[in-house]
């Protein structure tokens, strides 16, 4: 388990990050989302011991950083942002050195390498010179490097970015395979990253956490509304008036209108469900329904509200 | 241990990677091979001391020149955060870069045993003063190194690790040249801390505890420093 306690950090003047506790339990994925500069890559710094905090703790376990920094570099894998690589040295003789610098046994560095070029895909470029792959093959061998001590833990910050769609995939595919039997958290600023490969995520912004919890979850404690869509053929002016004048609801958000086909939303609170009275309601008309779904708010109005929010309160 | 030494040897493959070790290397026999030819056939004398008087100047531009990548590039390019996030501590970073700058180092020393050979068959050379010579340069070196790889635990730019190493040995180097002009205590205090006084010691072939103490003093002295350089990366 790992327990983030208070954490803060600062830059000289700025608070890059500002008194941050969560708790990841032990095999689950977690997303670390937020925007650029939100203190995403200073808190995984802190955790992976590459520098101290200001102030606060990270507990691994029963070690903390301070006392602990060797037994808990040994537990963690970590992708640092950008992925940083030696780009004279060949795949296998990067492996190698870092299988050496993670203290793996002479006797099984080599079954070692061999399964992480196996998983990893990297067999046909470990004579490669690293500074000559491609962004994604650089990515897998950064990977690699992070597992090769066979970690409990997993830390990658923003392990997708600057790849391309196909890339993407195949990295993604990649951690979560590799993640099948860790504990598991990926830094990113896209939601789409989170929604792809996480059972949870924590939402920072301006070294702050803003939200913490199941993305389901999220979504719904976030806003109070329900929302239902509706394609509805009516030959009439006065649709959408007609709507409005319905009890209990909120709000009409007329999407388009051709000919007579409407296609609009409506939000009602989520104290009354009034789904079966707006049925109702349309067959006592003389109107055709095409369509009636419930509506979840996009997860990116969300996390853009979520993240701007904060910004408005300063 | 097999930290250091896995530190080492990836460093050590990376200046054989890259030109850098063999353009420094052949500047060396250049340079001393000039100095030795003149020496040779010019003063007809069977000594290495020409070659000795003038690697301590070499050593000003080639040490800094070899050391200055060692840490700088490590933080520039950002592979020193996969470094130390694996459990390797600052201390072993630091004397593993410093061991294979010191291998560098005693290959280019030791390719001027050719030299050597040269003179052993033309003439009859004193063999304990050029063995204290080489057992000298190789201190001196190793200073050097350790200043060298001090400075580049503060940039990560290693034009600027190089120039701070170069004025630090520099300093060091020129402390004792003007002794004529200052109170004769203090005289002796600067000749002390000078890197060439010793030098000079040990090259007339008396090797004197105090000297060995002084190199060895400065190499722990500055290669501390580089740990704590390191270890306050607060900002990377
Ligand atoms: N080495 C540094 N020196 C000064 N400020 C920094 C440094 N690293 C990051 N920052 C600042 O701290 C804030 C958080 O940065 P970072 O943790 O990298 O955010 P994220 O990874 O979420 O994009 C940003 O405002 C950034 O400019
Ligand atoms: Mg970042």
């Amino acid at each position: 388990m790992i327990e983030v306690k208070n954490l803060t950090k600062d830059y000289g003047q700025l608070r890059a990050v500002d008194n941050i506790s969560f708790t990841i339990p032990q095999g689950e994925i977690v997303g670390f989302l937020g925007p650029n500069g939100a203190g995403k890559t200073t808190t995984l710094k802190i955790m992976t011991c590459f520098m101290p905090p200001n102030a606060g703790n990270v507990y691994i376990d029963d070690l903390n950083i301070y006392q602990n920094s060797i037994q808990i570099r040994k537990k963690i894998g970590y992708l640092p942002e950008g992925c940083p690589l030696y780009g004279e040295m060949n795949v296998i003789d990067f492996l190698k050195f870092v299988a050496e610098l993670r203290d793996i046994e002479k006797a099984s560095i080599h079954k070692r390498i061999k399964e992480m070029i196996q998983t990893c895909g990297l067999k046909d470029v470990v004579h490669q010179e690293i500074g000559e792959l491609s962004k994604g093959f650089r990515q897998r061998v950064g990977l690699a490097g992070a597992m090769i001590h066979n970690p409990e833990i997993l830390i990658l910050d923003e392990p997708t970015s600057g790849l391309d769609p196909n890339q993407i995939a195949e990295i993604r595919a990649l951690i979560k395979q590799l993640g099948r039997e860790k504990t598991v958290l990926i830094s990113t600023h896209i939601l789409r990253e989170v929604e792809a490969t996480c059972d949870r995520v924590i939402i920072i912004d301006k070294g702050k956490i803003v939200a913490d919890g199941p993305l389901a979850e999220i979504q719904n404690s976030f806003h109070n509304q329900n929302r239902v869509y509706f394609e509805i053929k009516a030959d009439t002016h006065m649709l959408i008036d007609e709507f409005e004048s319905l009890p209990n609801i909120d709000s009409i958000q007329l999407y388009s209108k051709e000919n007579s086909l409407y296609k609009f939303y409506v939000n009602f609170s989520k104290d009354k469900d009034i789904r079966p009275d707006l049925y109702n309601f349309i067959k006592s008309k003389e109107w055709i329904l095409f369509e009636m779904r419930a509506e979840q708010r996009s997860l990116e109005d969300i996390f853009r509200q979520l993240t701007e929010k904060v910004e408005d309160n300063e | 241990m097999s930290n250091i030494s896995a530190i080492s040897q990836k460093e050590i493959r990376t200046y054989f990677y890259s030109p850098v070790a063999y353009i420094l290397i052949s500047f060396f026999l250049l340079i001393t091979g000039w100095f030795f030819g003149t020496n040779l056939f010019l003063i007809n004398e069977a000594t290495m001391r020409n070659i000795f008087s003038i690697i301590p100047l070499i050593f000003i531009f080639f040490i800094p020149a070899i050391t200055m990548r060692t840490i700088a590039e490590e933080k520039r390019s950002g592979t020193i955060e996969l470094l130390c996030t694996t459990p390797v501590t600052e201390t072993q970073i630091v004397v593993g870069k410093f061991f294979a700058s010191l291998v560098l180092l005693v290959a280019a020393i030791l390719s001027t045993l050719v030299y050597v050979i040269i003179l052993a068959i033309l003439g009859s050379p004193d063999g304990g003063i050029i063995l204290a010579g080489y057992i000298g340069l190789i201190l001196m070196g190793a200073a050097y190194s350790a200043i060298g790889i001090f400075s580049s635990t503060i940039s990560q730019n290693q034009i600027v690790a190089f120039i701070i190493s170069f004025f630090i040995i520099i300093i060091l180097f020129l402390l004792d040249k003007f002794l004529y002009f200052i109170p004769i205590w203090l005289g002796s205090i600067l000749q002390y801390i000078s890197i060439d006084f010793h030098f000079q010691n040990i090259a007339r072939g008396v090797i004197d505890s105090r000297d060995i103490i002084y190199y060895l003093s400065i190499v722990f002295i500055f290669l501390f420093f580089a740990c704590k350089s390191l270890y306050k990366r607060k900002y990377l």
